[in-house]
């Protein structure tokens, strides 16, 4: 066993960071989260020559030092924190060669760290396509480290990576740039006053609101012999900081590095000139959202159909092989119907992850954001909102925290409040199974008319989201200093190795979080559903056989019959019968009511428990289809799914709050209960009025 | 009367001059937009806004409310 020495790999983004991770780890990663917050941790273990292992950890992107979201918040306290497990030994700083002035500014701020640094130059293969070139023994004099040129896209480089990260040790840890020349007097006093700290560490600690240790803000300000200085003497130091850094930069950029600008050839002004145009910008755009849908929607029925099919088997089979009993029962009943409503999705949720993937990996999606930007500020979002409305579609919750890089707290909030408004892939069950059963299968001018519906209700939860994100930019009093600054990356063919492991883990990670939700509700479900208080419930079988006595009954309709009275009189069906007044008006029955309540945990879990409460062994939908339309609506008698009662139904799922893993999303992404809580009470709300009004008016 | 950075024309380029600190996010300092710094106009989007940018060979987008923040002189 060798040592394993501590890897930070830190970079701007779009600088080809995470091929390089993938490049030094390969598939010996995973993936996790920060403790307390929901920024990604990616992690893996790299094998270097001579039996050694390193540790790496992929920091999120930043820019610089200077944190401005949680994302780059979570680089300085690891980079300030000497005890932190991950403390790194040697930092890895990601650059394109094409960027390389604008990325040198994290390198020199982490080397002023003290912090042996090596720097990686990516993207090598672009330098002889724009006429660049690199004295690199020159480059490493003069920012006193060891440089790797490395072209992810071509696997070149990696070993000497390898190689400069073993030998970590010679790397020199002076500083870049001398901080104290940015006030000599004030940095003086500075460091008489913590004579043992870094003198660029401070610095940090005083403009960052960030802990580290026993070391923070307040500490360096009660210190008696130093005062540090107001906020706005402190953003002009920042930004004299930044000056002399790229001063810094450009003196050793002249000497090292040439541009032979009749060589550089490009395609980028040719691509913006369409993909960014007034008019073909947005219809490129429209046509590639619509393929998405078509992908997300048609393509993955197939996939989708095959699952659902080999659940159904898979249930049979469990129930015939094994012995009969509450074990089984609780297995095939409960536990492989409930995994099958987490696996399906998986089709759909990867076919977006892969093209969302595609979109950034290929830099047009900062080409999106830039040409919605205008338009969706009228309704109090940003450009980049799109990324979060866009994701909603299959699922809320990595919306939610794709919203992460919006700079603007009040857009932000917006978009966190009305992402769950368009229409998720957790919908779309519900909504097939009830446009089967009201809306006819006719086509009206030459369209299928189900399949207008399911459009119009994709079309509604759009709106509806733009609608809210109006109405809470006119009452939100959030005074915010808004700006916008949005790289526009040069365009790449998206690297296949990167799509596949994104793809991989994004998916796992939903399969994984949600699954645990939606296997915990229907266990629950099973149990209340297969046991009842009280004598009715256990003396079921005698109950219904005495009722029926006189009448002949074949065995199959007896065993339904004194299923659904077993239903009836088991926990579940009194908590129905408890609920059915507020329901009884927007045309439900109590089993409906029930299937509503169990899906505030999770949408899709509604099709599940009608599936178990109509006494259907299994998930297939014709089956459900057929009892759910031959059920009697209790009060006003004629069949409970009318046009009206489907409607309303199709009303309350497109606007109500049913999801508790978005709702823990949002309470870890805003930091109080207050935010999830609206959503919750204001949108079911919403979905209730809607409900009663269409059922009300169309009945 | 000085112009800004949201009166320039596309394919157009200036000179950023010194700016007031207190308009100007730190992170458009970062991504190069310093004084001295040359800036094109590359693209804009309907109604001129946001604008797209290339300061100091950094490719990047701003809204009009930032852009009318940077004094420029245009060269010609």
């Amino acid at each position: 066993m060798g040592k394993q020495i501590n890897v930070a790999l830190i970079g701007n983004p779009n600088t080809g960071k995470t091929s390089v991770f993938n490049l030094l780890t390969g598939l010996n990663q995973q993936v996790g989260n920060y403790p307390g917050i929901t920024v990604e941790k990616k992690e893996g273990i790299c094998k270097l020559p001579r039996n050694v292992k390193a540790h790496i950890l992929d920091l999120p992107g930043t820019y610089s030092l200077n944190a401005s979201s949680l994302d780059e918040n979570v680089v300085i306290e690891l980079l300030l924190n000497k005890n932190d497990k991950d403390y790194p030994d040697v930092a890895v700083v990601v650059s394109d060669v094409e960027n390389l002035k604008r990325n040198l500014l994290l390198f020199t701020q982490i080397k002023d760290l003290e912090i042996p640094t090596i720097l990686v130059i990516n993207m090598a293969d672009r330098m002889s396509r724009k006429g660049i070139s690199l004295d690199i023994p020159e480059l490493e004099k003069q920012l006193k480290t060891r440089i790797a040129l490395v072209s992810a896209r071509k696997k070149s480089g990696i070993e000497e990576l390898k190689e400069h990260i073993l030998n970590y040790r010679h790397i020199s840890t002076e500083p870049c740039l001398n901080a104290s020349v940015m006030d000599p007097t004030y940095f003086d006093k500075l460091r008489n006053a913590f004579p043992n700290q870094s003198l660029y560490k401070l610095w940090l600690v005083i403009t960052q609101d960030v802990n580290f240790g026993n070391l923070n803000r307040n500490s360096i300000d009660n210190k008696q012999d130093f005062r540090t200085k107001d906020e706005s003497t402190l953003k002009k130091m920042q930004q004299k900081e930044t000056i002399l850094r790229y001063q810094f930069i450009n003196g050793v950029l002249k000497q090292a590095m040439s541009v032979d600008v009749n060589a550089a050839k490009g395609l980028r002004a040719n691509f913006d000139r369409i993909l960014t145009h007034k008019v073909w910008g947005y219809v490129i755009f429209f046509s590639i959202l619509l393929l998405i849908f078509q992908a997300i929607y048609d393509w993955s029925s197939y996939p989708m159909d095959f699952i659902d099919d080999s659940f159904v088997v898979l249930s049979e089979l469990v129930k015939q092989n094994f012995p009969a009993g509450d074990f089984t029962n609780l297995v095939a009943e409960g536990i492989i119907p409930g995994l099958g409503g987490i696996v399906i999705f998986i089709p759909q949720i990867a076919f977006l992850f892969l093209f969302i993937s595609i979109l950034e990996e290929s830099g047009y999606m900062s080409r999106v954001v830039f040409l919605m930007d205008r338009t969706m500020r009228k309704f109090g979002l940003s450009g980049k909102s799109v990324v979060p409305l866009v994701s909603g579609t299959a699922c809320a919750i990595p919306a939610v925290m794709a919203s992460r890089n919006i700079e603007d707290w009040k857009e932000r909030l917006i978009t966190i409040l009305v992402v769950p408004f368009t229409t998720c892939s957790a919908r779309l069950p519900v909504y097939l199974i009830i446009i089967a059963l009201v809306i006819p299968d006719r086509s009206f001018l030459g369209f299928n008319l189900q399949g207008l519906t399911l459009m119009l209700l994709y079309l509604l939860g759009f709106f509806m989201a733009i609608f809210a994100a109006w109405v809470l930019h006119k009452m939100l009093q959030i005074k915010s200093k808004s700006y916008f600054v949005i790289e526009m990356p040069n365009y790449k063919m998206p690297i296949l190795k990167n799509v596949g492991i994104n793809v991989l883990e994004k998916t796992k990670s939903f399969v994984v979080g949600a699954g645990k939700i939606i296997l915990a509700i229907s266990i629950i479900l099973w149990v209340l559903a297969s046991y009842g208080p009280g004598d009715e419930f256990d003396n079921a079988e005698s109950i219904v056989q005495e009722k029926f006595s006189e009448t002949y009954l074949p065995q199959e309709e007896l065993d339904n019959k004194i299923a659904s009275y077993k239903l009836q009189h088991s926990y579940i069906g009194n908590i129905g019968k408890a609920i059915e007044p507020a329901v009884a008006p927007l045309g439900y029955d109590w089993k409906i009511g029930i299937a509503i309540v169990s899906s505030f945990a999770a949408r899709e879990v509604f099709v599940g428990t009608l599936a178990t409460i109509y006494s259907v062994g299994s998930d297939e939908e014709e089956t459900i289809k057929a009892r759910m339309s031959s059920e009697v609506n209790p009060i006003l008698g004629g069949p409970l799914f009318t046009f009206a009662s489907g409607v309303s139904l199709l009303l309350f799922y497109a606007f109500a709050m049913q999801c508790m893993s978005t709702l823990a999303i949002v309470k870890r992404e805003t930091n109080t209960w207050k935010w999830p809580v609206l959503q919750l009470v204001a949108m079911t709300g919403i979905a209730y009025i809607a409900a009663l009004a269409a059922f009300q008016a169309l009945s | 009367m000085s112009k800004t950075i949201a009166d320039l024309k596309r394919g157009q380029r200036g000179i950023i001059k010194e700016f007031s600190a207190e308009v100007i996010p730190l992170k458009l300092l970062e991504m190069g937009c310093l004084p001295g710094n040359e800036v094109e106009l590359v693209q804009m989007a309907p109604f001129r806004d946001p604008l797209y940018l290339n300061i100091n060979g950094s490719h990047l987008a701003i809204r009009k409310e930032t852009a009318l923040n940077i004094q420029i002189e245009i060269l010609p």
